[in-house]
């Protein structure tokens, strides 16, 4: 038995050896490698700090958790604001004291005690067809109007953003009126909820339905692959309710993790993310609206026109998070 | 002389049923002992007790003179220096004829080693197939390899789990004629585990009869054979003939077919009421119009005959199996029967 | 058996033994705390749609691949007709196909977009989905559909021994007295086979049940996929371990199913095997129906899924052939490699303590170590991510106290959790096979090898273990296979960051885009090919 113990100590010690990674930073990211890694390597560049970002859909939270003050994580990216707020909530953050982040991330966008910045903001669209439909007024309400039944296509109505966007209507009508407001949205499915927002847009784009829900920035992200840009170009993006509240927004942010191994490096990528370069480049890569007021969008989301946006506080989608996910259950949206 | 093995009042249990119940049996340096038995009387779980891979639930187990077994002891098969031959010869598939004569050889220098191989192969007579694997062998050859293993290891008792029972009728005999004489050459203790009569008294010194898990009678094969203690002994011996009988005085017996005289003091007193047994060759019979028997039955077996007479007496009759060298006789003809000079075995009725 | 074996060997054995049904004491346990009315709220809102769907699923794919696979089963087994000796394994290979690849090409093809639907609206001129009724690939039904192109050949496989072993003479007697052979098929040959069946539907429904990739891209919510959303998406590990509970009680139903058939199949079986003259020689116009419906089957759910990944790897072969590939193809191969050595060891210990140990016993540690199968990847993961967490930080704590720089997550961390639930999951496979390869060694080899002065472990050593070699290979082949396609499990355990390729081709399905991760998906199905040939020789065998 002795030969077993043996290999079984050294494999251990083997693995340990790659758990106890050098002291650079640990990302857990919700937003995909291939984005973020271009701008953290001009960090690695500028500080010479190094980065190890690891990309997961799904479960980044319950993870942290889960592996409590042993994390290696430093920082988590997230794509849109309700995970900023479940790390909050299950306490899996630190505070940040930073007049930098301060100052490039305006307050709106960042949480009062430093729990949560946000980095970039996206629009959720309803892009329409443009030889169907053509450029539309349209509002996040009438998704639910009768006479597009047949025509709508999402992605499930369980993904973050579809639960952030229907958090702000509950925050804006009220629990019973958005209840009748997803049935009548489910009612003009064309089909039932799959895929991702570009799925939607090509879907569009075959004439299976009329109307897609999406992020703004899949628009630009689609007019420059050379595979999708003829959906994209079936599509016209416009911006909803800009008679009356404006158009709902999400963020993507970043949150210190309690445990962080190396919280000091860990301010400085944050910094360095909420800076010039990092926005420059969030904007100009994946076309998503910088928080930082003097960085200017890409020309071409800047091409789609000035547009109103919902002034709803961004926490209050935080606050009506559950009782969102509560209704999608109960009119059984996704199934 | 000294005892290779010892048990003494011997338990065993398998799943709950006593196997073993209550055994006694020595074996002298250098005896072969064939355990002889039906099927299923517990012959082989006492070969295993023996080799310690079957547990005793009481009693004693002595090899050499020590303990190896009971009294809450207990050495395990690899210390006890035991060689078994099984049934199925047991060779390891995967090594070369040998390598398995080699397998338990431990502590040797290869010269050695070499050395004893090669008077392994000759005392089997396997010489030039040291290279073979097990299934390019025949059978006979095969359990030759295995008796060659067994004795490489120099073990101080061999026991033999009917080894012969795959083995060819016709090289049968040859091969335990063989066999008997490499284990007498090296003066090997042997127990010898059989269901057959005729392999046992073909290869062993001396039978111990077993049946449902105590032995019945122990002792050479021709005095089990003629003076056997039980009707049983006396039945999975041979066939033979019980007629009823009257002690008349100390050598002569009254039965159905006439006065018999025994050449041997009887033990049984004046007057003992029980049944004289007669093995068919110890019959004879001559042709006699005013004999007590009639023929009803005639099987023709080459060298001799097969005869069933039948013998009235005064309550019923009884059929009589006679071997006998006299062809000529028919059914239906009357014939005197006679015994040839013996001890007569007398049981209980 | 070996009367004096050290009770260390026993102890050895029951330590491997609950190491290996940790997880699922571990999930029971986790299911058993209270949960903040997450599972009460899926309750009176999803849950049971979930389980209506997991059920219907489940009962629709036994339906349709004991449909699909009967008529196979029969003609191979009964009849002949030209090209039956190659349709009889080929008829296996649908089983290298991950469920979730041929749900992806068969979507692509029937989908609005997809040439089906485009060829039709061209030919019609239809214009929108309201001009015209096609059946929604991505329902319940479609993932039916897949699955049971999927999996039949199980039940066929079973079905086809099945009705080999049948006594031929017994047809003849019906047919003598006046049955005709559809008549003797249901009367007879039908019932008899009908205990493998059940264990060949008993296996499809268990794969079923476990299914998690399919269901998930088709958007059919099921108990899978709950447990894995309830998790990650609501973040709350015992209402999923309450889900994976009602699995677990789903599939232990199965497999007391299958077990009571199985008691029942030792009934009909016989030795005598049919004979290449008793097969029934069909006619032409039999001949062309036979061979239509076996290669059409043959064609919807191999040749055609595999071609059309074989058409995306060639057309973005530029794109997979990256060092990306390399990694993920040594990640998988490793992660297989080693599962199935770590399941061999473990496999040979706990098999030669129950074949020489004198304490009936000590048969249980292997016995609890196979339960591990029957536990589905998703549910498998959280049984054995809470002991491991438990473990990791006693290590760090005992690390702590010894005043050491803790090693951090020494398990969870690493792909250590990720060995042991494949180990835990797959050694089964490895059990099953040392086992086979056992009863053909003779019990008397090892008592000669012990009167032969050698101990327990030279015995092991030089008797078993070389006889052995062929069993633990084919263990070993099983097991690395398993390991290669073993995708939920993967998913959920996995260090974060670390991608092998299945969950690189499964990302690559939920992304809509499977042609860039075809040559990945194509190396699965190849390595899945290479236990079908292994089947396909024992069948060859059968045959002769």
């Amino acid at each position: 038995m002795k030969w077993v113990t043996c290999a079984a100590l050294l494999g251990l010690m083997s693995v340990a050896q790659s758990a106890h990674a050098d002291e650079k930073l640990t990302v857990y990211s919700y937003r995909q490698a291939f984005l973020v890694e271009p701008i953290l390597k001009r960090f690695t560049e500028e500080t010479g700090i190094g980065v190890n970002v690891v990309f997961a859909k799904d479960g980044i939270a319950e993870r942290i958790a889960r592996e409590g003050r042993l994390s290696p994580a430093d920082l988590v990216l997230t794509s849109d604001f309700s995970r900023l707020v479940e790390l909050v909530d299950k306490d899996l953050t630190s505070a940040v004291k930073s007049e930098k982040l301060n100052s490039n991330i305006p307050a709106q966008y960042r949480d009062p005690e430093g729990q949560w910045y946000a980095l970039t903001m996206r629009v959720r669209n309803i892009y329409t067809a443009k030889d169907r439909l053509g450029p539309q007024a349209i509002r996040y309400e009438e998704l639910a109007d009768p006479k597009y039944k047949g025509k709508i296509c999402t992605r499930s109505g369980k993904h973050p953003y579809n639960i952030a966007l229907v958090a702000s209507m509950i925050a804006h009508h009220g629990e019973a009126d958005t209840k009748t407001w997803l049935q009548g949205v489910k009612t003009n499915l064309a089909r039932k909820p799959q895929g991702n927002d570009r799925g939607q847009v090509q879907a569009v784009k075959e004439g299976l339905c009329d109307i897609a829900i999406g992020n703004s920035y899949y628009y630009g992200n689609m007019l420059q692959d050379p595979e999708q840009k003829s959906w994209a170009e079936a599509v016209v993006i416009n911006f909803p309710n800009q008679t009356d509240r404006g158009a709902h927004v999400n963020v993507s942010g970043m949150v210190l993790t309690r445990h962080a191994p190396n919280k000091d490096n860990a301010i400085k990528l944050m910094e360095f993310l909420s800076g010039d370069v990092a926005q420059k480049a969030y904007a100009e890569v994946n076309m998503e609206y910088p928080v930082k007021t003097d960085v200017a969008p890409s020309t071409l989301v800047a091409s789609w026109g000035e547009f109103k946006s919902d002034q709803l506080p961004i926490f209050k989608l935080a606050e009506y998070h559950q009782a969102a996910v509560k209704l999608l259950d109960e009119v059984q949206f996704d199934l | 002389m000294t005892c290779t093995l010892n048990l003494h009042q011997v338990h065993s249990d398998y799943q709950g049923q006593q196997v073993l119940k209550g055994l006694d049996l020595t074996l002298a340096q250098g005896e072969i002992l064939a355990l002889l038995g039906p099927s299923g009387c517990g012959k082989t779980t006492l070969l295993r007790a023996v080799a310690g891979l079957q547990a005793i639930s009481q009693g004693e187990i002595q090899i050499n003179g020590k303990t190896v077994s009971g009294a809450g002891q207990f050495v395990p098969s690899e210390q006890r220096g035991i060689g078994m031959i099984f049934q199925d010869y047991a060779l390891f598939p995967h090594l070369t004829v040998a390598e398995n004569i080699l397998f338990g050889v431990a502590k040797l220098t290869a010269a050695q080693r070499k050395a004893r191989l090669d008077d392994m192969l000759a005392l089997v007579k396997l010489e030039g197939l040291a290279k073979r694997y097990p299934h390019e062998l025949s059978g006979g050859q095969q359990q030759r390899v295995s008796i060659a293993r067994a004795l490489a290891y120099e073990p101080q008792l061999l026991l033999l789990d009917e080894p012969f029972s795959n083995i060819d009728a016709q090289v049968r005999h040859s091969m335990m004629a063989e066999i008997r004489s490499i284990l007498k050459q090296r003066n090997v203790s042997a127990v010898f585990v059989t269901h057959s009569k005729d392999e046992a008294f073909v290869f062993a010194d001396t039978l111990a009869i077993f049946n449902q898990g105590v032995i019945v009678q122990h002792g050479r094969a021709e005095d089990l054979y003629s003076a056997p203690n039980s009707r049983y002994v006396a039945d999975f011996l041979g066939s033979g003939n019980y007629l009823p009988a009257e002690v008349l005085d100390g050598h002569s017996v009254a039965t159905p077919i006439g006065e018999l005289r025994s050449l041997t003091p009887l033990s049984q007193s004046h007057a003992f009421n029980g049944q004289v047994f007669l093995r068919p060759q110890q019959l004879a019979l001559s042709a006699d119009d005013t004999g007590v028997g009639t023929i009803t039955e005639r099987r023709f077996l080459g060298a001799f005959c097969h005869y069933w007479v039948k013998v009235e007496a005064a309550s019923h009759a009884h059929y009589v199996e006679v071997r006998s060298q006299i062809m000529q006789l028919n059914v239906g003809q009357r014939v005197g029967l006679s015994t040839e000079p013996h001890s007569l075995v007398l049981f209980e009725s | 058996m070996i009367l004096g074996l050290a009770r260390s060997w026993s102890l050895t054995g029951y330590a491997i033994a609950v190491l290996l049904v940790l997880p699922l004491f571990a999930l029971l346990l986790q299911a058993a705390q209270p949960d903040e009315a997450v599972f009460g709220h899926l309750l009176s809102t999803v849950l049971p749609t979930y389980i209506a769907n997991s059920l219907w699923l489940i009962l629709w794919v036994s339906i349709g691949s004991l449909l699909l696979a009967l008529p196979c089963a029969w003609l191979m087994a009964r009849c002949e007709f030209i090209g039956r000796r190659y349709l009889q394994w080929a008829l296996l290979l649908p089983l290298a196909m991950p469920a979730y690849i041929v749900a992806y090409v068969y979507t692509d093809l029937f989908d609005y977009a997809g040439p089906v639907q485009r060829s039709l609206r061209a030919l019609f001129g239809w214009s929108s989905p309201q001009d015209y009724f096609f059946p929604d690939i991505r329902t319940l039904g479609g993932a039916a559909c897949v699955l049971s192109l999927v999996l039949f050949p199980y039940i066929y496989l079973l079905a086809r021994t099945a009705f080999m072993e049948q006594s031929l003479s017994l047809a003849h007697a019906s047919r003598i007295m006046g049955c005709s052979p559809w008549q003797s098929f249901w009367r007879l040959s039908l019932p008899m086979a009908r205990p493998a069946l059940a264990v060949g539907v008993a296996l499809v429904a268990m794969e079923t049940a476990a299914d998690f990739a399919t269901v998930n891209y088709f958007a059919v919510p099921t108990l899978t996929t709950a447990v894995y959303d309830t998790w990650l998406g609501y973040g709350n590990l015992t209402a999923a371990a309450k889900l994976s509970a009602i699995i677990l009680l789903v599939v232990f139903s199965l497999i007391g199913m299958e077990r009571f058939a199985r008691r029942k199949q030792q009934l009909f079986q016989k030795q005598s095997r049919i004979q290449a003259s008793d097969l029934y020689r069909l006619s032409p116009v039999q001949t062309l129906l036979a061979l239509g419906y076996c290669i059409t089957l043959l064609v919807l759910a191999f040749v055609l899924p595999s071609g059309i990944l074989l058409s995306y790897a060639i057309d973005y072969f530029e794109q997979s052939w990256d060092p990306i590939f390399w990694q993920l193809s040594v990640n998988s191969l490793s992660l297989a490699l080693i599962t199935s050595l770590v399941c061999c060891a473990v496999a040979l210990i706990l098999m030669f303590i129950r074949r020489v140990s004198p304490r009936s016993s000590d048969a249980l540690p292997s016995r609890l170590a196979s339960t591990g199968y029957a536990l589905p990847g998703t549910v498998l993961a959280i049984g054995v991510l809470v002991p491991l967490t438990l473990l990791d930080f006693a290590i760090n704590d005992i690390a702590d106290w010894l005043r050491m720089t803790g090693p951090g997550l020494l398990l969870t961390g690493s792909t250590a959790a990720l060995v042991f639930a494949f180990c835990v999951r797959f050694v089964a496979i490895a059990i099953g096979s040392v086992e086979t390869s056992y009863k053909r060694i003779s019990p008397s080899l090892d008592m000669v090898s012990l009167t032969l002065g050698q101990s327990p472990r030279r015995l092991l050593q030089r008797v078993h273990l070389p006889l052995l070699t062929k069993g633990l290979f084919a263990g070993a082949l099983l097991v690395f296979i398993e390991s290669m396609k073993e995708l939920p499990a993967a998913l959920l355990l996995r260090p974060i960051g670390f991608e092998n390729l299945a969950t690189h081709v499964f990302q690559f399905v939920s992304d809509e885009k499977l042609e860039h991760g075809a040559l990945p998906a194509i190396v699965i199905v190849l390595v899945g090919l290479v236990p079908l040939i292994y089947l396909n020789r024992s069948l060859e065998q059968d045959s002769r």
